[in-house]
């Protein structure tokens, strides 16, 4: 099993009046191709900022972490804009997606960043869209649709580059129960089928039902990590 | 990647539509007042050189320092052979003769005696060499109110202003009493051919026009000119090539001390014009930087508001991987095609109303006379190749320097926080 994501001794500390507060603390963690993992627990506890680490949109005070082989400390910018933009997916428990593209632009944004020719492109919008079952709405704007189907079009826009790890904020937190299913299917049969890397921050029990692992993190620091099933990384 | 920033400007009217109706009035005002001031200066330079300073003028340098005077006894004598000459040395240009002078213009009544009389200033002219243009470079036929122009010896131009005062029809006597250019007395009679308004107070007070010939023969001028005036032949004044051609006939007299030595002056040379033309710049040029600065700090402020509210779409793109340069320079992108769009809509806006003012003008009346300068009562606009581009300037830069500013904060933040910030 290959490992893709190695967490050793992180601390993640931020100033906070005139002292620091420490968010996480001396975590040691690793992850391999093909996880369906969930940080959960209560807010504060450091599960963001480790999702954020994990996605170099920070960095740590102490420690390493490495994804896919880059050390996140020692990435420039330039590098870790390069890492998101191909190997690194985001879903966010808002959506965010951008209000005056349809669902067809708003997918093929993330392609547009890679610069893929044209045909190439649309297939792919078009592939990542019938993924999530959107086919029918590419021309639609944000606003025209229901929260779930905002959801899958963003988990669409997170896929569609077929990123190795997908890192989840909260992604049922603005969806009903229905839709919270629908949308973790989705992800499930990802992670399935295209042995995409999926990381959760929530505290959905919804969600929890769908993980093969759950780290539990407190006051910064990882009290429990229960691996639930291991079927389907033990395939890969 | 311009076609989806094109797209998000077009369909994001918060984006776009402040932004542009700010550049569209800025580059509107850009494009009218710079026309227009264009044309202010240019017909006031064409004025002044087609009726007083030609695009090169030469006097003696006696008659140069007293020109206000129009002091004929200082005049250049020999003028036939300086004509050929000059025609043979500096062919680029059609150098005419011109005297200028002041009388009394003496109406007759019925039996001959004075009716009425007044000031005028006069100036003789070639009316009647064949091909010349004189009376052309002065607008002489488009002026006339009544009748028309000399042909014959013995008939002159009056201003309409003088003629309805004195109550003068077409084709009555008047007298021109005056000064020769040997301080003698000189009178003659002439029949009034037709009368002109200029649309200027210096000349439309009191004026009349003659053939140079007559002009000579009246004022014992014979061979005699007070100024000699060169116009390049494609009408349009070359301030370098007036310098060379000054600088070499100069050049040329340099060692005569004779007061009666002929000397040359530009265009720019004479009546404060240097002084005018430089005006002409600065005003230009300032007032495309006072646009580029207000309309900056308008669009830096939308910038900076426009940034706010789009700071969720920003976080989005730095997590899915764009580089925070990479949204810099789209947003330069944007500003760009946001500053291209206002300054076409400005352009043809601008150019509309100038092409307005170039017609028709607006008229300043007596507001504007006075002084040594020859000033048109309206102004009106001139559109140049300039008047097509010269909005993009401030279009542009307004826009682009406005978001560059705005966009700074994204620099400024660290990813972390901005994304903290964003609540993503």
């Amino acid at each position: 099993m290959e490992s893709i994501i190695q967490i050793d001794q992180l601390t993640k500390r931020f100033p906070a009046g005139t002292g620091q507060f420490t968010a996480l603390k001396n975590i040691s963690l690793e992850f391999r191709k093909g996880e369906f993992t969930g940080f959960v627990g209560p807010s504060g506890s450091g599960k963001t900022t480790l999702l954020n680490i994990i996605g170099s949109l920070d960095t740590p005070t102490e420690g390493e972490v490495t994804v896919l082989g880059h050390s996140i400390a020692q990435l420039s910018h330039k590098q870790s804009a390069q890492l998101r933009n191909r190997h690194l997916g985001f879903i966010f428990q808002t959506y965010n997606l951008f209000p005056v593209y349809t669902v067809y632009e708003n997918v093929e944004f993330a392609l547009l960043l890679q610069h893929m020719p044209a045909a190439e492109r649309r297939k792919a919008v078009l592939d990542a869209l019938e993924w999530v079952g959107l086919t029918d709405k590419i021309d639609s704007k944000p606003a025209q649709l229901s929260g779930g189907e905002g959801q899958r079009v963003a988990i669409a826009r997170a896929m569609v580059k077929q990123p190795a790890i997908m890192l989840a904020d909260e992604p049922t937190a603005n969806l009903d129960s229905k839709n919270s299913h629908h949308i973790l299917q989705t992800m499930k049969q990802l992670n399935e089928e295209l042995n995409t890397t999926f990381l959760f921050a929530t505290h959905d029990e919804k969600v929890m039902a769908y993980l093969t692992r759950i780290i539990s993190l407190e006051d910064g620091r990882v009290v429990k990590d229960d691996v639930i099933m291991m079927d389907n990384v033990m395939e890969d | 990647m311009i076609q989806f920033l094109l797209k998000g400007i077009i369909r994001d009217k918060n984006r776009s539509v402040l932004p542009v109706i700010v550049i569209s009035i800025g580059v509107f005002l850009t494009v009218l007042f710079s026309a227009w001031f264009k044309g202010i200066f240019s017909d006031m330079i064409n004025v002044n050189a087609n009726f007083s300073t030609g695009h090169v003028k030469i006097m003696t340098r006696a008659y140069a320092d007293n020109a206000g005077q129009m002091p004929n006894d200082l005049a250049l004598m020999e003028a036939g052979q300086l004509i050929n000459s000059l025609n043979t040395e500096f062919p680029t240009l059609e150098w005419v003769e011109r005297i200028h002078f002041g009388g009394l213009l003496d109406v007759p009544g019925e039996n001959g005696e004075t009716r009425a009389q007044g000031m005028a200033t006069g100036q003789g002219i070639d009316f009647f060499t064949p091909g010349s243009q004189e009376p052309e470079r002065m607008n002489i036929p488009g002026s006339i109110v009544q009748g028309g122009l000399p042909d014959q010896p013995g008939e002159a131009l009056i201003s309409n202003d003088f003629a309805e005062r004195f109550n003068v029809k077409i084709g009555d006597p008047i007298t021109l009493f005056g000064s020769t250019m040997y301080g003698g007395m000189a009178f003659s009679n002439f029949t009034v051919a037709g009368t002109v308004r200029f649309g200027m107070r210096a000349l439309d007070r009191g004026a009349i026009l003659i053939d140079i010939t007559d002009a000579q023969a009246v004022l014992d001028m014979s061979d005699a000119a007070g100024e000699v005036l060169g116009f390049f032949k494609d009408g349009q004044y070359d301030a370098e090539q007036a310098l060379q051609v000054k600088t070499a006939f100069n050049a040329k007299y340099a060692a005569d001390t004779d007061e009666f030595a002929p000397q040359m002056l530009r265009l720019n040379d004479q009546q404060g014009l240097d002084e005018y033309l430089a005006m002409a710049d600065y005003i230009s040029g300032g007032m495309t930087f006072l646009f580029i600065l207000a309309m900056s700090i308008v669009l830096w402020n939308t910038g900076l508001l426009g940034g706010l509210r789009r700071y969720n779409e920003f976080g989005v793109r730095l997590a899915m991987g764009e580089a925070k340069n990479h949204i810099y320079r789209t947003l330069i992108i944007e500003s760009l095609l946001i500053g291209a769009i206002g300054s076409v809509v400005g352009t043809i806006l601008g150019l509309s109303a100038a092409y307005y003012l170039q017609e028709y003008g607006i008229s300043f009346g007596s507001a504007v006379q006075g002084g040594g300068m020859m000033m048109p009562e309206v102004f009106r606009a001139d559109i140049t190749p300039e008047s097509f581009y010269i909005g993009f300037i401030p279009g542009l830069l307004s826009m682009t320097l406005g978001n560059a500013l705005s966009g700074i904060g994204i620099y400024k933040r660290r990813t972390a926080v901005l994304f903290k910030e964003l609540s993503v």
